[in-house]
């Protein structure tokens, strides 16, 4: 059996571990609370350039036709958006988010895609991809806190320009939903072709706008807007589903760690009264043989 | 009562401003814009400066700074959807040049094909951690 003085290292090691993570526990807790704000926060901008692009697909502009709008029969290029976290320690949410990344590339590879490139954000996508040999074409990662459009603009920019410039046929995008507290969902959609069921019913009136300078530019315009938009909402997403993962990770590592104390505890008990009634026992027959 | 409009500025990352207006006045790209309610429809970019909005009621005017964005302008409504960041055709090219770039730099491992086998292995292990620690968690209640 262990001796006392080991068991006692231990249940202090273990104590000071719940300490951390009880701190752990409590920061997410309160980040949770501005993230989930900041993802709220996003919603407005997406909804109103959605029904704009909604209402803009249902205009007749010009015969011009966007390529963002244009679906290929044919898939056979595909980019991939990978959403997920800086730092880990937040349960199974990148493992799960990479697990369905991977299933739908190999999907992809069976149907015959030949070129597959991937975006990540975030360091723990990034350093999977690379470490699978993936073709990572750009990334975004230290995002910190606050997710911010402008980190994002380049690393998007770079899959919006090859599928615009008909190098990709579609672009989807992996990332965290968040449901609740308690649950969040990886998710993947298509990103490019832009699907008219995902821009929704546009209202029934059927406005003609006018356009300044030109239809052809604030379309551009708008629908690489809305496109960033979809991205830094996922972003803002994932960033909320990683402080709750993080925060219901680090209150079941803190129950652990008490569970491991009072078991050790237990034992370190049981030991020293072992001790005790030894040393009694042979005191006791000591002074008999006396 | 005067001729109201609803106006709505909204930012990528948050709502700045939401109510009636009586008018608007925005840097559009060919020029100052005056909005007042019943505009006929109107889709435009806008310039990076100061959006003046005169809410309803009120004498005093809103002043909001944005860094260019479009608007949208329909007989009774105004939305402005505001950039956070100054774009430019030139500006955005340079991050995506810049983010192509780091990207490059971070790929020295430039093996075409996907080691499914290695990644797949990865993420059985990541997956058999958790699982571990679920059984574990269970075993503990």
């Amino acid at each position: 059996m262990a001796g006392g003085r080991e068991i006692r290292n231990k249940i202090k090691s273990v104590q000071n571990t719940k300490k951390i993570t009880k701190a752990m526990e409590m920061v997410a807790a309160s980040k949770m609370r501005k993230a989930q704000d900041r993802m709220r926060g996003a919603r407005p901008y997406a909804e109103k350039i959605r029904r704009l692009a909604a209402n803009l697909s249902q205009a007749n502009i010009t015969d011009y036709k966007h390529p963002f709008l244009v679906a290929t029969d044919k898939v056979s290029r595909v980019g991939l958006i990978v959403v997920t976290t800086d730092k880990g320690l937040c349960g199974g949410l990148n493992t799960n988010i990479l697990r369905i990344s991977l299933n739908a590339l190999r999907d992809f590879e069976r149907k015959g895609v030949t070129d597959i490139r991937v975006t990540c954000i975030g360091t723990k996508g990034f350093g999977f991809m690379q470490r699978m040999g993936a073709k990572v074409v750009s990334h975004a990662t230290q995002l910190g806190d606050t997710p911010h459009l402008e980190k994002l603009i380049g690393p998007v920019k770079v899959m919006l320009d090859a599928f615009q410039a008909g190098e990709l046929d579609a672009v989807y995008l992996a990332y965290s939903r968040f449901i609740n507290t308690m649950k969040q969902e990886p998710m993947m959609e298509q990103l490019l072709p832009l699907s008219g069921e995902r821009l929704g019913a546009a209202s029934d009136h059927h406005w003609d706008y006018m356009y300044e300078p030109d239809a052809q530019v604030v379309v551009d315009d708008l629908l690489v807007r809305y496109v960033e938009a979809l991205v830094y909402q996922a972003v803002a997403e994932n960033m909320a589903s990683e402080q709750s993962a993080r925060m219901v990770a680090m209150k079941s590592a803190s129950d652990n760690a008490g569970n491991v104390i009072k078991e050790l505890t237990l034992v370190y008990n049981k030991t020293r009264q072992a001790a005790i009634t030894k040393e009694l026992s042979e005191i006791v027959s000591g002074a008999a043989a006396v | 009562m005067a001729m109201t409009v609803h106006v709505d500025i909204v930012s990528a990352e948050e709502q700045i401003f939401s109510g009636l207006a009586e008018f608007v006045v925005l840097p559009g790209e060919s020029g100052e814009l005056g909005i007042l309610p019943g505009h006929t429809p109107l889709l435009t970019r806008i310039r990076p400066g100061a959006v003046r909005v005169k809410p309803q009621n009120e004498a005093q005017e809103e002043l909001v700074f944005v860094a260019g964005g479009l608007l949208e302008v329909q007989p009774s409504l105004v939305t402005v959807l505001a950039d956070t960041a100054i774009r430019g055709k030139d500006l955005d090219e340079a991050k995506a040049m810049e983010a192509k770039k780091k990207a490059e730099e971070a790929l020295t491992n430039k093996s075409a094909s996907i080691d499914y086998a290695k990644a797949q292995a990865e993420l059985a292990e990541a997956i058999a951690q958790l699982a571990a620690i679920q059984k574990l968690r269970k075993r503990g209640h």
